[in-house]
């Protein structure tokens, strides 16, 4: 079981011994409390469910209450399911930290986005935009052609699907893979991570160790 | 929670004070292969930004006719020593009128006690 929720505290810079500075995040990880382990006999699939900060309990549901009362643990605000594939050794009520990760090695961190808003194709797609002059009018920022007929071959002059264009862009999920452990504060429960993480300050975030890197 | 406390931790004390306008003398480890030596980079301090461990400091200097600037972390423990060779009397956060000036211009008034 090597996944944690935590929350972004924000970034600032270590210094290595050898004066390298290195940006960055820090996250705060746990205490997170096991509310629930599902298995594949009862429920098809083996995943265990992770609650981190605690609600007050005046302003959590009755069901929910049920819910964490089922494993001992204080009502949370966040809870998430990771997927494991051996559930063996978690138990309800389990308190888990950051010392399942260790300095230098490699995680994955998930993360809602920043909301940017209904956003233009220069910002959203990084499109190049009109030139600025030569008679350019009123359309220093627009996209430009999307479709003509008997284009994208076979579609008879409709606009492809997924073509990019203005839109909502940001508030969503996003996985930053691969980050680098720096330094991990088992006292605080911190982890620092190099590198940037989705979201705002104060953001929720799911730690899981590295898909791609192990080690 | 604040990254404050985290911060602090890695803060000098051994820092001399100065101003603005200040000329420094910034002694830097360089680590050349497995050999040490200190380089000295003086010059003008024309600003300070950042706060914590992100606070840096830029010099000016003329070197060999040419304007050089150098930014530094103040909090670097590649720093090995600041020197404060002379102090220099400005009425300005920032020095970049600096850079438009040539000669008697560019210099900066000394300050008395």
């Amino acid at each position: 079981m090597r996944g944690l929720l935590g929350k972004k505290l924000g970034m600032t810079h270590i210094f290595t011994t050898g004066g390298v500075d290195i940006p960055v995040s820090v996250i705060e990880a746990g205490s997170c409390v096991v509310t629930q382990v599902k298995t594949v006999e009862r429920d098809g699939y083996s995943a265990v469910q992770v609650g981190f900060d605690d609600a007050k309990e005046s302003r959590t549901t009755k069901p929910l209450m049920g819910h964490f009362a089922k494993s001992g643990s204080r009502p949370k605000r966040f809870l998430r399911e990771i997927r494991v594939d051996d559930v063996s050794g978690v138990e309800p009520g389990q308190e888990i930290g950051v010392s399942i990760f260790k300095e230098g090695e490699y995680i994955d961190v998930s993360g809602i986005s920043k909301g940017k808003g209904f956003a233009g194709v220069m910002k959203r797609w990084g499109f190049a935009g009109a030139p600025a002059s030569h008679g350019t009018h009123g359309a220093k920022r627009k996209a430009g052609s999307i479709a003509s007929h008997g284009s994208n071959l076979g579609m008879g002059g409709q606009i492809k699907k997924g073509k990019k264009m203005a839109g909502h862009m940001g508030n969503e999920r996003v996985t930053v893979q691969s980050l680098l452990l720096v330094r991990v504060d088992e006292e605080n429960n911190l982890l620092f991570v190099r590198g940037g993480v989705p979201g705002p300050a104060g953001g929720y975030l799911i730690v899981r160790e590295a898909v791609k890197v192990n080690g | 929670m604040k990254l404050e406390f985290l911060e602090k931790e890695q803060l000098r004390t051994d820092l001399p004070a100065f101003r603005i306008g200040d000329t420094l003398a910034v002694h830097l480890k360089i680590i050349e292969g497995d050999r040490e030596r200190i380089q000295v980079f003086q010059g003008t301090l024309i600003g300070r930004k950042g706060r914590d461990v992100k606070e840096t400091i830029v010099l000016r200097r003329i070197s060999f006719g040419e304007g050089v600037e150098r930014t530094f972390y103040l909090h670097s423990p590649r720093i090995a020593r600041i020197e404060v060779t002379r102090k220099g009397k400005v009425r300005r956060a920032k020095l970049y009128y600096l850079r438009s000036r040539s000669g008697k211009k560019a210099k900066v008034k000394e300050r008395v006690g």
